[in-house]
């Protein structure tokens, strides 16, 4: 599709200060935002339900007015962070700019390095809304937790020194809606291999305790088409973990399989210390549980006589794109048709997804698109069409294309208003026959 | 200086225009007391994130039925927008708008080079295709922070647009940074939709009234009926034609005069329509007041008379009811200025006894210059004064630090994310979005009911309270709620009066 004037219609992600809610997500964090009034909140309005610890409205924050615009915001900057610590219980701060500090150019980071200096847990990262999308600024974040403050305690966590320990580098917080269900799955499947992960955020992270523990770790688990690869690639030059790099979010039982045997493999090349016996155990009942379910439910997809949906559009990151229209197509018979990656994925990364994505079938061509504009990726699907009753899986602003082209829908892409998504996964065994739930509910609920 | 100046491309924001503060503490009859000699704003030494101008002027543009809204700037300067468009679609049932048209919002993608070599050809060209993919019959670009401080000459790529392409292409300047009261962003979509799309009077309508509000259900219409007229509804649900005849009606009425407050000024003093001289209808004192000003300024004093005395028959025993059930309960309120008054009201005319509340900002006079006008007076004349009364832009922590000494039997809230620091401390808490529910006589009923329902059913907030995860230090917890407020509690007065 071609870029006209670079403009971005239905945003499906946000600017660099959206990773502020990956230090929400770290249990007891606190971000802080150097920036005008109202980024937090945009930033909690766009994802919804993200106030977490200390997010939204309960961030300090210095409010840039025209005063710190025109003489500099750094005072301004020592004074709230002093008096944070007067008001809020935290473990860790992370200061995160906005375009105001950013253009005026405050040296943020002396500011923040008197307080380091002062032994507080505290970290500076520039996410000037225009330099980077909240996908590339999740990393610029977690590489300045690892840079400023987990290398604080390398001593006692020796690079490499528990062999069956790895860092989990997965889910983005928030901008997958079903981070906390996945980063839960993925642990508990690693379990199953013998391996302990170390998840950085959600519930199932030991907060910054855990972070400390990253450089112990053997070696990296990256499950994600391109974001979260610079912090494995930082932890790689840094501690010389090598990583083992899954290229989408493994949903069903094909890709959890293929998932799991990737990283056991690369686990034994590593030393680590795995009973590969009980490994295959755990994937093979797992998968068998697994296709107990499909089995049962193979009478329902082939036999439905009223109308099921037989084609699918997806418009999501890079990683669901190419999950979904894999799993859609092997373990539920929906043909993917026209996809659309809506997360401004950097194009050095684009051929690679389109070869992932290429090999879900040596049949069929999928046709993928690379779009952030969303609203023309909606364009281009209203003048398309096909035989059969299609489905949409997307964000909260497809609701109303599906309804237009009288496809059912999923909402599962951020943002949404239509759903609420807790701790429901779609990653792994359980998360595939999550999909397969939510997609024939919502078919079946259109039967009145 | 004059408050309303077309012939500028930005508004003035509220702080200089009409002398709007964010930071007080004291009680609410001080601050009325002390209003016309104006208020010196107080600065806070910690603060947390506010809400920004930009959004509100997107909420006062994106329900225009028949536009488009670019927001000029990176991505991240739209990112909320889209709870607008779910807003749109689901209320519209009660606006009538029977086929909801998806809400067209775009960005500009401002990059980090643009923040180098300007950002005017990129926008320049996202007009052209947005006019091109829509067919918007007007265009409306927010401006932001990075937009602003980069300098990028927005007014003249509109105009030059507008020349190109025919239909009014909106300049709308509402960055960030320009205001500490976020309100501004209204007055800024005010101003610019004045400027290019309110079209100067053809004849006077004395069978429209203007209304300027949010989303909330058309009450209107009936209330409006006994007088021969019916509302022209602005912004939310309106048109641009719709827009451009406002000019033409026989007043102007607000729902909320913290929102209202410059366009009502506009249309009077640039395009002759009279701003009713009351504050909007809350409590059986105001609704009394309102209907006799709407009487007299439509030269209908006697249709005013019928429906008050028809109204009040109707109602008063239900609302007597209620006050029996409510009488002595404590009530804290937080809400933008004029609501937060009107929820005063309620708890008064109620029976409630308001406890405190947290305002985030006060105007000490509204555009208009009207003491009519002026809310909080009037609930302090009607029901006494209002202890910790706090003026706060959404200061969370000081929220909290006044709930968790206050402790009231209910929280009344407006704004999102304040509700669960009451539930957390397992005070029931009561949000209504509809801003028309508590007006009128049967408004007193809607919010003495669904009160009743919060402090009845508080089984939730009981359980919430036993497990709940809080933020606060026990030391913060402890210190008054104006600690970082410099200058500390009560009214610093300007020297020399308002305005300057």
């Amino acid at each position: 599709m071609s870029k006209a004037s670079g403009i971005i219609e239905q945003e499906r992600y946000t600017c660099a200060i959206g990773a502020l809610q990956s230090v929400v997500a770290i249990p007891r964090a606190v971000p802080i935002l150097h920036s005008g009034p109202g980024c937090g909140e945009m930033i909690q309005g766009f994802f919804e339900r993200s106030t977490g610890y200390a997010g939204g409205n309960t961030s300090p924050c210095t409010n840039f007015s025209e005063k710190e615009v025109v003489f500099g915001g750094a005072g301004k900057l020592r004074q709230i962070i002093e008096n944070t610590y007067k008001v809020l219980k935290t473990d860790l701060q992370v200061v995160l700019t906005g375009c105001t500090s950013g253009i005026v150019g405050d040296d943020v980071e002396s500011v923040v390095s008197e307080f380091r200096d002062e032994g507080k847990p505290i970290v500076s990262v520039e996410t000037a809304g225009f330099k980077a999308t909240n996908f590339e600024a999740h990393s610029l974040v977690v590489n300045a937790i690892i840079d400023q403050y987990v290398s604080l305690f390398e001593e006692e966590n020796a690079p490499r020194s528990e062999k069956n320990t790895v860092n989990l580098l997965a889910s983005l917080p928030y901008q997958d809606p079903f981070w906390k269900g996945n980063l839960f799955e993925y642990k508990r499947l690693l379990a199953g291999l013998g391996l302990r992960a170390n998840v950085l955020f959600g519930p199932e992270s030991g907060g910054v305790a855990q972070w400390r523990k990253i450089p112990a770790a053997n070696f990296n688990v990256l499950a994600s088409p391109w974001h979260g690869k610079p912090v494995a690639d930082r932890l790689k030059a840094k501690y010389g973990q090598p990583y083992t790099w899954f290229p989408h979010i493994p949903i069903g039982a094909n890709q959890t399989e293929a998932f799991l045997k990737q990283v056991a493999a690369f686990a034994l090349e590593n030393g680590a210390e795995i009973d590969e016996a009980a490994a295959r155990g755990f994937i093979k009942h797992s998968s068998d549980a697994y296709y107990e379910e499909i089995d049962n439910l193979a009478t329902f997809l082939l036999e439905f006589r009223y109308g099921l949906p037989n084609h699918a559009h997806i418009l999501h990151d890079a990683g669901y794109v190419a999950a979904l229209s894999k799993f859609l197509l092997h373990e539920a018979g929906i043909v993917p048709k026209e996809q659309f990656v809506t997360d401004g994925t950097p194009e050095r990364f684009q051929e690679n997804i389109r070869r992932n994505i290429a090999e879900t079938s040596e049949k069929r061509e999928i046709p993928v698109f690379f779009e952030p504009d969303a609203g023309k990726a909606q364009e281009f699907l209203r003048g398309v069409s096909h035989a059969g009753r299609g489905l949409i899986i997307g964000s909260g602003w497809d609701k109303e294309l599906a309804r237009e082209k009288g496809c059912d829908f999923l909402s599962a892409a951020a943002p949404t208003p239509y759903r609420l998504v807790m701790t429901t996964n779609y990653a792994g065994f359980s998360g595939g026959l999550r999909v397969i739930e939510d997609i024939y509910h919502n078919v079946l609920a259109t039967y009145k | 200086m004059p408050k309303v100046n077309l012939s500028l491309p930005a508004v003035r924001i509220r702080e200089i225009r009409i002398n709007s503060i964010t930071g007080y503490q004291g009680d609410a009859e001080e601050l009325v007391s002390a209003s016309p000699r104006g208020l010196k704003d107080k600065n806070r030494s910690f603060s947390q994130c506010l809400g920004c101008s930009t959004s509100k002027a997107a909420c006062m543009t994106v329900l225009i039925q028949d536009g488009a809204v670019i927001s000029h700037g990176p991505v991240g300067c739209a990112a909320c927008l889209h709870e607008f468009a779910f807003t749109y679609r689901v209320n519209s049932p009660l606006r009538g708008v029977e086929k909801p048209a998806p809400r067209r919002i775009f960005s500009t993608n401002l990059q980090e080079k643009d923040t180098v070599y300007g950002g005017a050809v990129k926008l320049a060209a996202a007009i052209r295709e947005v006019r091109e993919r829509t067919g918007a019959n007007a265009i409306f670009v927010l401006t932001t922070c990075a937009a602003g401080i980069i300098g990028d000459d927005v007014e003249s790529v509109c105009e030059e647009a507008e020349e190109e392409l025919g239909v009014p292409i909106v300049p709308i300047f509402c960055e960030g940074f320009r205001s500490k009261v976020w309100t501004t962003g209204f007055d800024a979509a005010y101003h610019g939709i004045a400027r290019k799309l309110i079209k100067p009077p053809r004849e006077r309508r004395a069978d429209v009234i203007n209304v300027i509000n949010f989303w909330g259900s058309d009450v209107f219409k009936d209330w409006f009926a006994p007088f021969g007229a019916k509302p022209n509804y602005i912004t939310p649900y309106s048109t641009t034609e719709s827009l451009a005849y406002s000019s033409e009606a026989a007043a102007t009425v607000q729902a909320c005069s913290t929102l209202g407050s410059y366009l009502g000024a506009v249309l009077e003093q640039d395009f002759g329509v009279p701003e009713l001289p009351s504050a909007p209808p809350y409590g059986i004192a105001q609704t009394d007041r309102w209907f006799r000003a709407l009487g007299k300024l439509l030269g209908k004093e006697e249709a005013a008379e019928k429906v008050i005395a028809e109204k009040k028959e109707k109602f008063i025993p239900r609302i007597e009811e209620l006050r029996g059930k409510l009488e002595g309960k404590t009530a804290y309120v937080t809400a933008g200025a004029a609501h937060g008054h009107a929820l005063l009201d309620l708890c008064g005319e109620l029976g409630l006894n308001a406890v405190g509340a947290a305002i985030f900002h006060h105007d000490p006079v509204y555009d208009s210059g009207r003491e009519e006008n002026d809310q909080l007076a009037q609930r302090v004349r009607d029901y006494g004064s209002v202890p910790n009364f706090n003026v706060c832009n959404k200061q969370e922590f000081e929220l909290v630090n006044a709930l968790n000494k206050i402790r009231p039997d209910v929280l009344l809230a407006r704004h999102g994310g304040m509700t669960l620091w009451g539930a957390k401390l397992g005070i029931p808490s009561l949000l209504i979005g509809d801003e028309h529910h508590g007006m009128g006589y049967e408004g007193i009923i809607n919010y003495g009911e669904r009160l009743l329902d919060a402090i009845e059913n508080d089984e939730f907030v009981k359980n919430l309270r036993e497990h709940s995860v809080n933020p606060y230090t026990d030391w913060w917890l402890e210190q008054e709620p104006h600690y970082f407020l410099q200058g500390g509690a009560g009214i610093q007065a300007v020297q020399g009066g308002a305005g300057k």
